[in-house]
């Protein structure tokens, strides 16, 4: 924990002049499971657009490994080894599953904008779209167009195809959101062993996958950090239960 | 484990899948072997020429608008650009560049490739309706500055070269029009070899991530608008190929080439023909390029029956015909095409009363307005009538109208049948 | 400073022409995402029918009559076919209207024949409006930078004012907004379409005479038009109205001005030949380029400032 892995400093985003993220200032520790949890509309996912280069900061600046990304494009940012998933499902509709991972594994194998050799004929590529395929249990649904998978189904390769690049910082966004008991525990399986050895930020609802997962917590109401420590510290404390968790079933 | 799933489907798989691979292309040079042989008028080969000149043009095309979701209004500049480069080569050809005739289409392609970077540059920046603008106006720029550079365009007149000017090479000097068919198979071959390849690479497979879902690629470490320029750049070399092919076959550039109409041509036949496979921009070219020479005998509303059709297509068929063709696979390997019969048939009739009454209305309005001078008295599907007459206007409408409610009153059954049929398919 | 005062005048008429056209393109578009690439057809259309019911009845009944009947073609355009196409994407929307420009291009020449139509001024409104450095002013002019603004000042009001305008106003600064509003969506839709139609239609009725009435006056003003909205930032009616003008201004005074670079040379005591390698590039006049200008500000646009001059859209 000595330098963080990812670090925002006086972020601000407003849109017009309604203020969404009024100046947070969050650290993520370098292989720490951090959750950010908050009441709807407190700007979690705004943050996570923030902080991935989807929308630009109006003011404050954010860190990876102590380098300065502020300003950057989402694909530099990503180059940069962090990668994320979406809280609205965001996969390719038309693509079979396979080529969905195949295009998520491409960056990182270092084969860039390559045109002159076929997609088929690198093994690295195939061997990792299919490992990542088996990982996220959809080995089966292989050659199915994205679009017509189930929804949970969905929303496993929407990890998948934030997993695939082996990036050392996730962020997920409400990775669980609409799925069932059973399909959200395989979903934090899932989870749990792909951020083996990575930094994880997540935003969840679900409180049990929360206290469940995380080696810390953060609180994000109206725009600001209310708190951010160890679970247990965050479930006593007084500001966060009156602010949100009382208002929550776990 | 993985490993291992991988070499058993690997060796389950790949044997067959080069035959399946190989087989189309083995077919498609013997029918390009065996079609001089069965047109052998000067009128069906030049027919054979354009198709295949248009076949390339059309895949290219399709490289944008169907693999990556780009329409261009505008495309035949880099067609027409490709086209002037390859017959201002050959024009050095004749003054004494060594340099075979047979590699003007490669001169063609790089006009085509270095205008793409150029234009695509300033047009990739922008997607969807703003790029689809864009490439309009550019077409428009770069006709009327065409129009101003009397001595690279030529005018109205265009430029012209002499495709038998060049250096001999194994006794193939283009004197013969079946020279310059073979010249079109090969490189049409070797350019739909190459696109087919290129959709299956690593830019290839993004592309398609582009048309499906572009803000996802940048959270995959791509820049989209990258991407659709390369896409853009291999589309324009391919039709910049198109037009050096061109060049050879007519000896002759003029701005139209490159102009708004063929343009329209070239996207009607990709998108008539299919622009979710690689067949169907195929499919389209033949069959437009047909319909552009056999009816342009007929009728000199060929453009009107080309732009119905094409209406007809995006209004029903968003797949184009080779989506329809496609539609049934389920329900020929089931063997049950038989039971769509009698439906088709009970749909053809009014279809066929519609298609008469349009095509009589068609007619009568264009000898009128077009071709007064013939005067009124005409021929359609063997009767002879009056044009100016009440009957013949009355009759055509009165087919229309029966066309028109006939479909609908059979078009639900249709698609019932259709729907039954396709159920026990699956079953 | 006749020529400058003259060429303003027509420069502000063109661009208010041009904005007749984009502000109902631009309407369209925000509301339903559709670009009407037939809008400038319609056009053609207003300007036909105005001459044929013209030929009848005399010039006043067509004003009204021609926007009217292409109007209810626009809304019957969107009932029976923009929303057939919905489904299918934005890609096969713009592709259904493209093919309409084409069918009803060849229509209008089926009807009307290839070669242009004698539309000309209406006798009540062919005399001078006003003398000016010795040169008069047409009042038919006049009257199109009257009905124009009349049109505009209506819309504003119904904008500004309605309840539907109200609900196009929120589409045009929230398009994904609209379905939320539990609004008659397609109805409004139809409603949209046919008044963004009627529009192209009147300025049709008033353009036709100021320009030429013939089959290609579609596919030569569609394309500048498309320009002025791209200029002006995709669903910006502020953006079209400025890059309406501005391409009218621009265009309207290169026209005027007889002036090629030989001339310039000259100026410096250069004289170019014919058989100059760039002969042809010193001899183009501005008034020769006056037709590939809008291209040009197109192109720079692209490369200054890629949304377009009020654009905030990203597609």
């Amino acid at each position: 924990m000595t330098a963080s892995a990812l670090e925002l400093q006086a972020v601000h985003k407003s849109f017009g002049a309604t203020a969404i993220i009024r100046g947070v200032d969050m650290s993520v520790g370098r292989g720490e499971r951090h959750a950010l949890i908050g009441p709807n509309g407190a700007g979690k996912s705004t943050l996570f657009h923030l902080i991935t280069g989807r929308f630009p900061l109006s003011s404050g600046a954010v860190r990876l490994n102590g380098e300065d990304v502020t300003g950057l494009a989402p694909f530099e940012i990503y180059r940069r080894k962090l990668a994320r998933s979406f809280q609205i499902t965001n996969i390719f509709p038309r693509m079979s599953v396979y080529e969905n991972l195949r295009c998520a594994v491409l960056w990182s194998l270092g084969h860039g904008y390559s045109f002159l050799r076929l997609i088929d004929r690198m093994p690295d590529v195939n061997e990792r779209a299919q490992a990542v395929l088996e990982r996220i249990g959809l080995a089966a649904r292989r050659d199915v167009p994205a679009g017509l998978l189930a929804y949970a189904e969905q929303r496993a390769l929407e990890i998948g195809l934030a997993i695939a690049g082996e990036p050392e910082i996730i962020l997920l966004d409400e990775p669980t959101a609409g799925m069932s008991h059973s399909e959200t525990e395989h979903a934090v399986e899932l989870i749990r062993r792909v951020s083996e050895g990575r930094t994880l930020l997540i935003v969840e609802h679900d409180m049990a996958v929360v206290f469940g997962l995380a080696d810390r917590i953060s609180v994000l109401v109206y725009g600001e950090i209310i708190a951010s420590d160890a679970p247990e510290k965050i479930r006593a404390n007084r500001a966060v239960q009156e602010a949100y968790l009382g208002t929550v079933p776990a | 484990m993985s490993e291992v799933a991988l070499k058993t489907r690997a060796a389950r798989t790949r044997a067959p899948v080069w035959l399946r691979a190989a087989v189309p292309w083995a077919l498609a040079v013997l029918i390009i072997l065996a079609l001089p042989q069965l047109m052998t008028t000067s009128f069906g080969r030049t027919l054979l020429i354009e198709m295949g000149i248009a076949i390339v043009f059309a895949v290219a095309y399709n490289m944008l608008l169907g693999e990556t979701g780009m329409l261009s209004f505008g495309h035949a500049i880099y067609f027409g650009l490709g086209g002037y480069a390859a017959v201002h080569v050959l024009r050095f050809i004749a003054a004494g560049l060594l340099l075979p005739v047979a590699l003007l289409p490669l001169v063609g392609g790089l006009g085509g490739l270095v205008f793409g970077l150029l234009f695509g540059y300033l047009s990739t920046r922008r997607a969807g309706t703003a790029f689809a603008m864009i490439t309009l106006g550019l077409m428009e720029l770069v006709v009327a500055l065409a129009l101003i550079f009397d001595h690279l365009f030529g005018g109205e007149e265009g430029i012209s070269g002499n495709r038998t000017s060049g250096p001999e090479l194994f006794g193939i000097t283009f004197g013969s029009q079946l020279h310059v068919y073979y010249l079109v198979a090969v490189w049409m071959l070797v350019s739909l070899a190459l696109m087919r390849a290129f959709t299956r690479t690593p830019v290839g497979r993004l592309c398609n991530a582009v048309r499906d879902n572009p803000e996802r690629v940048q959270f995959l470490g791509y820049d989209p608008s990258r991407i659709r320029l390369i896409a853009f750049a291999g589309s324009s070399f391919f039709a910049g190929v198109a037009g050096g092919l061109f060049a050879v076959n007519y000896e002759l550039m003029a701005i139209n080439s490159l102009g708004a109409e063929r343009s329209a041509l070239v996207l009607l036949m990709a998108y008539i023909g299919g622009i979710g496979s690689f067949l169907g921009p195929i499919l389209g070219a033949v069959l437009v390029t047909f319909l552009q020479v056999a009816l342009s005998d007929y009728t000199q509303a060929w453009l009107l029956y080309l732009g119905l059709f094409f209406v007809l297509v995006t209004l029903f068929a968003p797949n184009g015909l080779i989506g329809l063709v496609l539609m049934h696979g389920p329900i020929a390997r089931a063997g049950l095409l038989h039971r769509l019969a009698a439906a088709y048939a009970l749909a053809l009739v009014p279809a066929l009363l519609l298609a008469a009454g349009l095509i009589a209305l068609v007619e009568i309005n264009y000898r009128l307005a077009i071709r007064p001078e013939l005067g009124p008295a005409m021929k359609l599907f063997g009767v002879a009538f009056d044009a100016k007459s009440a009957t013949a206007w009355i009759v055509s409408f009165l087919l229309v109208g029966a066309g028109l409610l006939g479909l609908r009153a059979v078009a639900p059954r249709v698609a019932a049948r259709w729907g039954e049929t396709l159920e026990v398919a699956r079953a | 400073m006749e020529l400058v005062v003259f060429s303003l005048l027509n420069g502000v008429l063109y661009g208010l022409l041009l904005f007749m056209l984009s502000s109902g393109l631009t309407l369209i578009f925000s509301m339903m995402g559709v670009l009407n690439f037939a809008h400038a057809s319609l056009f053609m259309l207003g300007a036909y029918l105005a001459y044929q019911i013209g030929r009848y009845t005399g010039f006043w009944p067509g004003l009204v009559l021609a926007p009217l009947i292409v109007g209810l073609l626009g809304a019957a355009i969107e009932r029976w076919g923009l929303r057939t196409v919905h489904r299918f994407g934005h890609v096969a929307e713009l592709l259904f209207t493209f093919g309409l420009a084409l069918l009803i291009e060849e229509v209008v020449q089926l009807i009307w024949g290839r070669a242009p139509v004698p539309y000309t001024v209406p006798s009540s409104l062919d005399f001078a409006a006003f003398t000016l450095f010795g040169t008069t002013y047409p009042a038919y002019k006049v009257f199109m930078v009257l009905i124009s603004i009349g049109m505009f000042g209506l819309l504003g009001l119904v904008l500004t004012k309605t309840r539907i305008g109200l609900i196009i106003q929120a589409a045009l600064t929230h398009p994904d907004m609209v379905a939320a509003l539990g609004h008659n969506v397609p109805r409004v839709f139809m409603l949209v379409f046919g008044v963004g139609s009627a529009l192209a239609g009147l300025a049709g009725v008033i353009g036709g005479f100021a320009l030429v009435t013939s089959p290609t006056m579609a596919r030569t003003l569609g394309p500048i038009v498309f320009v002025v909205i791209v200029v002006g930032g995709l669903g910006s009616l502020t953006g079209a109205f400025v890059a309406s003008l501005l391409i009218g201004i621009v265009q309207t005074f290169a026209v005027a001005i007889d002036f090629s670079l030989i001339d310039l040379l000259a100026r410096f005591g250069v004289t170019v030949t014919r058989a100059d390698t760039f002969y042809d590039l010193w001899r183009i006049k501005l008034a020769q380029l006056a037709p590939v200008l809008p291209y040009f500000m197109l192109v720079l646009m692209l490369i200054m400032r890629p949304r377009g001059l009020m654009g905030t859209r990203e597609t």
